[in-house]
């Protein structure tokens, strides 16, 4: 996007929250705090250390992947985009991959706002359709005999998924364990990191 | 800017008139060519811009507010022109279609955005009336009745195409799945986004084999599943 587009949405946007503001719908001190709140408190870090839960917690990653909300919430993640979180598990054989074709549904408690690739046409419209060859252009290469399971969130469910654990990465305490966990890993476009 | 420009004045009417024939839009996009590689940005921000978070969160306190509700606000996004909703990007939606709701609910006097960026006086704010009434219930209901689909069971994605707003994605309409999850229940977006009611009902993720959507040539190892809600599904053999 251009400066001179910028330029002309900053203005709409501070129009708009002036305007809201006087009507007394806004608080600027609210809006602030969101903005900080995206920002800071919400991203992939807080799904990494639930998947490095589930990688050292057998009876952890039962609860997560029968009760993905209650699980999560466990950690003290939840609010809004995550009424009902369910975690897919990727296994030798089975490939989960997430996507959203009719907008940007995405588990923000957990992965906080979603890239903008994950929002463009391109892998909306394609990932559905040339699923294997979204993967590889996007790095990542599975055997022709893996499943792959596509998972369009259509409806308010919100899915993360739980990658493999990475192959030399025993004996690894939790943190540790979180550090490779990427977003794209819990989207399902990548594999979690080796071991670090 | 502006998003919608006034030599598109048919826009805002026919949207006043509340013919808002926005099914089978562009944003449904599941199965489309010609949108190129997907483009990843290494280590993106949250927001590219500080007008992104602002929009970001004024939509968020929107809704919050019950001034309007979800499923309006995405199908706001939805009635855009094609063409903004190409080119406007993600935050540029957010922005023309939140301005847009806020003046088709009468919170925003029309053309008032437009006014304050020229500089015109438009005179003392009208102060809305549920102001201060803070709502934020998410879209989760308990319901009664029993899920009318059972795990396994065969089903048919309806042919259906209704004005308004619909969560039921074009490339699945009259296709075969089988029910892989059987989800809660949730107000219905069809009905919430036009204030027709909350219509609370199940969702399910429904299996369709790649070959089903996309023909014989498709990936006999590859299924897509689509949450979708009880009314867009009927019993097959």
């Amino acid at each position: 996007m251009s400066d001179h587009e910028d330029d002309r949405e900053t203005l709409r946007a501070e129009a708009l929250e002036s305007l809201l503001r006087e009507k007394g719908l806004l608080d600027p001190a609210a809006v602030d705090a969101i903005v900080r709140f995206y920002e800071q408190d919400v991203g992939p870090m807080n799904g990494a250390k639930v998947v490095a839960r589930a990688w050292v917690d057998p009876a952890y990653r039962r609860r997560l992947l029968d009760d993905g909300t209650r699980a999560i919430a466990e950690l003290g993640f939840g609010g809004p985009q995550s009424e009902h979180l369910v975690v897919l598990e990727n296994t030798p054989a089975v490939h989960n991959v997430v996507v959203c074709t009719l907008c940007s549904c995405y588990p923000w408690p957990v992965l906080g706002l979603p890239p903008s690739w994950y929002k463009d046409p391109a892998y909306r419209s394609r990932v559905v359709r040339e699923t294997r060859a979204v993967l590889a252009e996007m790095g990542l290469t599975l055997e022709e005999g893996v499943e792959i399971r596509v998972w369009d969130s259509s409806a308010e469910v919100r899915y993360l998924v739980l990658p493999e654990r990475p192959a030399g990465s025993e004996g690894l305490g939790e943190e540790a364990l979180a550090t490779p966990v990427t977003r794209d890993a819990m989207i399902g476009v990548a594999r979690a990191k080796g071991a670090v | 800017m502006p998003l919608l420009p006034a030599r598109r004045p048919s826009l805002t009417s026919r949207a006043r008139a509340g013919l808002n024939a926005a099914v089978d839009g562009i944003h449904d996009l599941g199965g489309m060519h010609g949108f190129g590689r997907v483009v990843v940005e290494a280590d993106e921000p949250v927001f590219h811009a500080r007008w992104e978070g602002r929009v970001a969160a004024i939509v968020g306190l929107v809704l919050g507010r019950g001034l309007t509700n979800l499923d309006a606000f995405r199908h706001a996004i939805e009635r855009l022109p094609p063409v903004v909703y190409l080119t406007a990007g993600y935050y540029g939606r957010w922005l023309a279609a939140v301005e847009r709701l806020l003046t088709e609910r009468g919170v925003l006097a029309p053309g008032e955005v437009d006014a304050r960026l020229a500089g015109r006086e438009t005179g003392p704010a009208a102060p809305w009336p549920a102001a201060g009434v803070a709502v934020r219930r998410g879209a989760l209901r308990e319901v009664t009745h029993r899920p009318r689909f059972t795990l396994g069971q065969r089903v048919l994605a309806r042919d259906m195409h209704p004005v308004g707003h619909t969560r039921l994605p074009r490339y699945v309409r009259g296709r075969r799945g089988v029910i892989a999850r059987v989800h809660p229940a949730w107000v219905f977006p069809d009905m919430n986004a036009h204030g027709r009611g909350e219509n609370p009902q199940h969702a399910y993720a429904v299996r369709f084999a790649a070959r089903e959507l996309w023909g014989g040539d498709a990936d006999a190892r590859v299924a897509v599943h689509v949450d979708l809600f009880e009314s867009y599904l009927e019993p097959t053999p």
